[in-house]
């Protein structure tokens, strides 16, 4: 159980323990978009896809450590970091995809469908796995407890 | 009078160029006015709960995850597209 400390924002690191459990569920599937690419824009398409791939779960797992962090301080930090932490990682996207997109490897078509696709699957499967409970706030506990 | 040269120089060469980059400031200036207010509306709705209800502060927690995650993909939409646009 979780006991409240010092400020109203304490709790498990639910953000944290979702993030990883994406990437975790997404290393099986990650060959499909690689797949696709690599079938209708060759090799540059499935580098390109496979790159997608990272990009979002690693927006996602910045977006958890940064919330997780946040939480521990206070309920205004939790509020910068969440909102901040949008822009600062979006403007990181910007930055990179800007740095990469001239590259002979890149094609922006499956990098960019890869992107959008992955961000929004990996959230709604992730939807699946949530108890959303007082005992466990985020993830389901695993089969045996309960 | 070089500058001007230079530009018409310029848009010789690729006449859409600017008008491409306007289309691009467009789309993603307008796919992140929608997500900036969302996130907004998420984030200040569950540190409302928090306060009222610290002990459910980490159910709220993952909802304004998902919350935020989700509404960022809208964002995502406008940054892709941007980006194709620009060829």
């Amino acid at each position: 159980m979780t006991e409240l400390a010092d400020h109203p924002a304490a709790a498990p690191p639910v953000e944290w323990e979702m993030a990883t459990d994406m990437v975790r569920r997404s290393l099986p599937f990650t060959p499909a978009p690689v797949a696709l690419g690599a079938v209708f824009h060759g090799v540059d398409g499935a580098l390109s896809a496979g790159f997608g791939v990272v990009l979002v779960l690693a927006n996602l797992v910045a977006a958890g450590a940064l919330m997780v962090w946040g939480a521990k301080r206070s309920l205004g930090v939790l509020a910068g970091v969440a909102v901040g932490g949008f822009a600062l990682r979006l403007a990181v996207l910007v930055l990179v995809v800007s740095l990469v997109k001239d590259l002979s490897w890149v094609e922006l078509v499956p990098l960019g469908l890869t992107v959008v696709v992955a961000q929004v699957g990996l959230l709604w499967w992730e939807t699946r796995h949530l108890s959303l409970s007082l005992a466990y706030p985020g993830l389901k506990p695993p089969l045996g407890r309960s | 009078m070089d500058v001007v040269m230079l530009a018409q120089e310029a848009g010789a060469a690729d006449p859409t160029a600017g008008l491409t980059a306007v289309g691009r400031g467009i789309v993603y200036g307008g796919a992140a006015i929608g997500p900036g207010i969302g996130i907004g509306l998420v984030v200040g709705n569950a540190i409302t709960a928090m306060a009222r209800q610290p002990e459910a502060a980490g159910m709220v927690r993952t909802t304004m995850f998902l919350g935020i995650a989700f509404t960022e993909a809208l964002a995502l939409f406008g940054f892709v597209l941007s980006f194709i646009i620009s060829g």
